[in-house]
C-alpha cells in the first residue's frame, strides 16, 4: 500500500489535536505516526500525519480533515516536493563482545552517542523514516533496551508554504 | 453596554434571529434562565418534559423552517440527554445550536456535581463545539456557532458555558445576524465533464436527498429533468422537497422504496445524485448497486463524493449553483424508450400495490392523506409506520415531511412535531407506532401546555413491527422481545395528560376521528389498531441488492 504524508495547519486552539485524532479514530483511519508542533505563528499549530492506504482512503482522510473548522490548510507531501526527517533515540545494551560492531554501524548511520554507561549506550539519529527503520533493523542483531522516535516532520522544498493554500 | 454572560447569551440569540428556544432549566444554567425571564417578550422559551424532547423539538423546528433550532440545557444529565437528539440532527444535516451550562471554571475537571465533559462527548456528533472559558468570547462564539450551523452542509453546533462565565460581565454590542459562508458552484472543468457524461446517457436518472431542499435547488432539478428527459427519485430525506404528484417523480428509493423508483435507478446508465450520500439503506449491497450506471454526484460536502459509491464525476459545490451551470451545458434530449421502460416499472408497482379493503396501514395513511393541506407538517417516528408514511403520503411543499433518516431515532416524532408546529403555525401531524410513541410520550404534556394543535395517528399493532418483520423473514419467527404485551390504554393516557383521544378499529371510524382531530386545538391521539402481521413492502433484504427485492410475502 502506498504511504502518504499530509501536513495540516490548524488553529492553535485547546483540544485541536483531540478533534483531529478523534476523527481518525471514528472513521478508522490507520495512522502510522503523527506529530504536532508550534509554528512560525502563535495562531497556528502544525500536524504532520503519515499513513498507508489506498488513494481513495487518502482522499477521504483529506476531505474529512477539511470539514473540521479548526483546519486551515492541508498539503500533501511526497519525497519529490518536500524534505522530511524524524529523530530516533535508541538505547542498547553495552557489552564488550558487540560494542565494536554497534559503534561501526552507528558511525555508518551518523548516529550521535548521547549517553554512554557501563551497561548501556544511547544513540540519536536524525534521518528519513526509511533510514531510521534500517538502523533499527540493524540494531536488532544486538540487545535493544528501549526505542523512542518522534514521527516525521516535513516541509515543502522551495519558497512555497502551507499557509499560502487557503481552506476552501 | 455592560451585561452578564447570561444576558449576553440571550441577547445574542435574539440578535441572531432566534424567536423560540426549547429547553429545560437546571443549576448550572439557572443564570441564563433568569435572563430568559427578563427577555421573555423577545424570546419565547418552550419548556419540555425532558431534554430529549427539547432537542427533537429544536430539530423539528429547524427541519420545518430551514432556520437553526435552538435548545438549552443544564450541565451533566441535562447535557447528556441532548446527545441522541444532537446525533439525530447531525446524521440528517439539520442546523442547530445547542447551549449547555457547566460547572464553574474552577471546578472543571474535578468531577463535581453534575459536571460532564459534553464537548468531549459530542465531538463526533457535532460540526463543531465550543467550551467558552471567558465571558469576553461568549457573544462571538455563539455567532460563530450560528454561522457554522447554517454554512455549507448544515449541522448541529454545541456551546458549553461554565456558570462563572454566565455570571461575569463584559461589554456587549449587538450585531446583525451572521450570514452563511458564501456558496460556490463546483469547478467549471468538472461540470463540463459531468455534462458530457449526462449528454451521452441513454437512461439518465436523477436522485436527490436532503441536500436539495437545503440548497433550494428544486426548480433547477425539475428544469434539468425536463431538459434531459429523466425520471426522478429521492432518498427518505428528500421526501416533500418536490411535489409528490410531479409526473416525473417516482418517489422514494432504497430498502423500502417505491418499486419503480428503485428499479429505474438500478437500471439507469447515468445517475445524477444531488445532495444525497448513498447510504447503505439506499444502495443495499454496494458492489451490486446500479452496476451499469456512471454516477455524477453533486454535494456541498466533498467528503461524500466517492465515500460510499465511486463517482465517475464528483462535483463539490452548492447544488443549486452547480445545477445552474450544469443546465447551461447539458443538451436537450429525449429518451422515449427509457421513459417507456420506466412507465412499465410504474405499471408493475401499481399491480403490486396493496388494495385490500378495510383498515390497513395503507388505507389508514390514505385517509390521513386526504386531510393534509399543502402546509401541514408531518413528523414520523421510526419503524414500519415511518416507511408506510414515506411510501403513501403526498406532499406539495418542501420541509413538510420530518423523519429521522440517518440515525433512525425512535422517539423523535413527538418533539419534532411540536417543533414543526411552532415553526409553521400550522396544525401538525405525528404518525407514530406504539413502540416509538412509548419512548417519548411524556412530551404530550408539552403539547397540552402549549396547546399545540397536533393530530397523532398511532398505528398500534402491539409489537415492534420492523424488528418483528425481520424476525419473521430472517430469524425463523423467533419473536425475541418484539411482542409488547403491554396494557397501556393510550386514550386514557392522552386524557390523563390533558389531551383528547379515541380508539378506532375500522376505516370509517378512523376517517371520522381524523376529522375531529383536525378540528381540535390541541393534541388529539387516535389509537388505530392494525394487524401485527403487516409487512413493509417492497423490501430489499439487508445486504441484498435490487435483484433480491421482495415485493410479496407468503401467498
Amino acid at each position: 500500500m502506498p504511504r502518504y504524508t499530509v501536513a495540516v495547519l490548524v488553529r492553535n486552539q485547546f483540544g485541536v489535536l483531540n478533534r483531529v485524532t478523534s476523527m481518525f479514530r471514528r472513521r478508522q483511519f490507520n495512522i502510522d505516526n503523527l506529530t504536532v508542533s508550534e509554528t512560525e505563528s502563535p495562531d497556528y499549530s502544525r500536524i504532520t500525519v503519515q499513513f498507508a492506504g489506498e488513494r481513495v482512503t487518502k482522499q477521504q482522510l483529506v476531505d474529512q480533515l477539511y470539514k473540521l473548522p479548526d483546519v486551515c490548510s492541508i498539503r500533501e507531501l511526497d519525497s519529490e516536493n518536500s524534505v522530511s526527517c524524524e529523530l530516533l533515540l535508541i538505547k542498547l545494551k553495552n557489552e564488550p563482545a558487540s560494542r565494536g560492531d554497534i559503534m561501526a554501524a552507528a558511525d555508518a548511520f551518523e548516529a550521535k552517542t548521547i549517553d554512554y554507561t557501563r551497561e548501556s549506550i544511547v544513540f540519536q539519529v536524525t534521518a528519513g523514516s526509511r533510514r531510521i527503520d534500517d538502523f533499527i533493523d540493524l540494531m536488532r542483531d544486538y540487545e535493544i533496551l528501549e526505542i523512542c522516535r518522534t514521527g516525521v516532520v516535513s516541509l515543502e522544498r522551495g519558497a512555497s508554504t502551507i499557509r499560502k493554500v487557503t481552506n476552501l | 453596554m455592560r451585561l452578564t454572560g447570561a444576558d449576553i447569551v440571550v441577547r445574542t440569540l435574539i440578535e441572531q434571529g432566534c424567536e423560540v428556544a426549547f429547553g429545560y432549566p437546571g443549576g448550572q444554567i439557572i443564570n441564563v434562565y433568569d435572563s430568559l425571564y427578563k427577555y421573555q417578550d423577545e424570546l419565547r422559551h418552550v419548556l419540555t418534559a425532558h431534554e430529549q424532547g427539547a432537542v427533537h423539538a429544536a430539530d423539528g423546528y429547524a427541519r420545518a423552517s430551514g432556520r437553526p433550532g435552538v435548545v438549552i440545557a443544564t450541565s451533566g444529565p441535562g447535557a447528556t440527554n441532548l446527545v441522541t437528539g444532537i446525533a439525530t440532527a447531525f446524521l440528517d444535516s439539520v442546523p442547530m445550536v445547542a447551549i449547555t451550562g457547566n460547572v464553574p471554571n474552577a471546578q472543571i475537571g474535578t468531577d463535581s456535581f453534575q459536571e460532564i465533559d459534553i464537548t468531549g462527548i459530542t465531538l463526533p456528533i457535532t460540526k463543531h463545539n465550543y467550551f467558552v472559558g471567558a465571558v469576553e468570547d461568549l457573544a462571538d462564539t455563539i455567532r460563530e456557532a450560528f454561522r457554522l450551523a447554517v454554512s455549507g452542509r448544515p449541522g448541529p453546533v454545541l456551546v458549553d458555558i461554565p456558570k462563572d462565565v454566565q455570571i461575569a460581565q463584559c461589554d456587549y454590542e449587538p450585531q446583525p445576524p451572521v450570514k452563511p459562508d458564501e456558496a460556490f458552484p463546483a469547478k467549471d472543468v468538472r461540470i463540463q465533464a459531468a455534462a458530457e457524461c449526462i449528454n451521452a446517457a441513454h437512461r439518465p436518472f436523477i436522485y436527490f436527498g436532503g441536500g436539495l431542499a437545503a440548497s433550494g435547488a428544486q426548480e433547477e432539478l425539475l428544469t434539468l429533468a425536463e431538459k434531459i428527459d429523466a425520471p426522478i427519485g429521492c432518498s427518505l430525506m428528500g421526501i416533500s422537497a418536490i411535489p409528490t404528484d410531479h409526473p416525473r417523480f417516482l418517489g422514494m428509493q432504497g430498502m423500502h422504496g417505491h418499486y419503480a423508483c428503485s428499479t429505474a435507478m438500478h437500471r439507469s446508465d447515468c445517475i445524477i445524485a444531488l445532495g444525497a450520500r448513498f447510504s447503505d439503506r439506499v444502495t443495499g449491497d454496494r458492489t451490486r448497486f446500479a452496476r451499469g450506471a456512471k454516477i455524477v454526484h453533486i454535494d456541498v460536502d466533498g467528503s461524500e463524493l466517492s465515500k460510499n459509491v465511486a463517482a465517475a464525476h464528483g462535483l463539490r459545490g452548492d447544488v443549486k449553483l452547480t445545477l445552474g451551470r450544469l443546465l447551461e451545458l447539458t443538451a436537450p434530449a429525449e429518451h422515449p424508450e427509457w421513459m417507456k421502460t420506466v412507465e412499465g416499472f410504474r405499471g408493475e408497482e401499481a399491480r403490486c400495490r396493496d388494495t385490500r379493503p378495510g383498515l390497513t396501514p395503507r388505507s389508514a395513511l390514505l385517509a390521513l392523506n386526504r386531510r393534509l393541506t399543502p402546509v401541514t407538517p408531518v413528523a414520523t417516528d421510526v419503524g414500519q409506520h415511518q416507511m408506510w408514511a414515506a411510501q403513501t403520503l403526498a406532499f406539495s411543499r418542501p420541509r413538510r415531511f420530518l423523519s429521522s433518516g440517518g440515525l433512525g431515532t425512535m422517539g423523535f416524532g413527538m418533539g419534532a412535531a411540536i417543533g414543526a408546529q411552532m415553526a409553521t403555525g400550522e396544525h401538525a401531524v405525528l404518525v407514530t407506532g406504539d413502540g416509538s410513541f412509548g419512548m417519548n410520550l411524556n412530551e404530550l404534556a408539552t403539547a397540552v401546555t402549549y396547546k399545540v394543535p397536533l393530530a397523532i395517528l398511532l398505528l398500534n399493532n402491539g409489537v415492534l413491527g420492523m424488528v418483528r418483520q425481520w424476525q419473521t423473514l430472517f430469524f425463523d419467527r423467533h419473536y425475541s422481545n418484539t411482542i409488547l404485551e403491554r396494557k397501556t390504554d393510550f386514550v386514557r393516557l392522552a386524557e390523563a395528560f390533558g389531551a383528547a383521544g379515541e380508539r378506532v378499529a375500522a376505516l370509517e371510524e378512523l376517517d371520522a376521528a381524523l376529522g375531529r382531530a383536525f378540528q381540535y386545538q390541541g393534541p388529539y391521539l387516535i389509537d388505530c389498531t392494525i394487524s401485527e402481521d403487516e409487512f413493509v413492502l417492497p423490501m430489499l433484504p439487508p445486504g441484498g441488492s435490487m435483484d433480491d427485492i421482495i415485493v410479496k410475502v407468503g401467498g
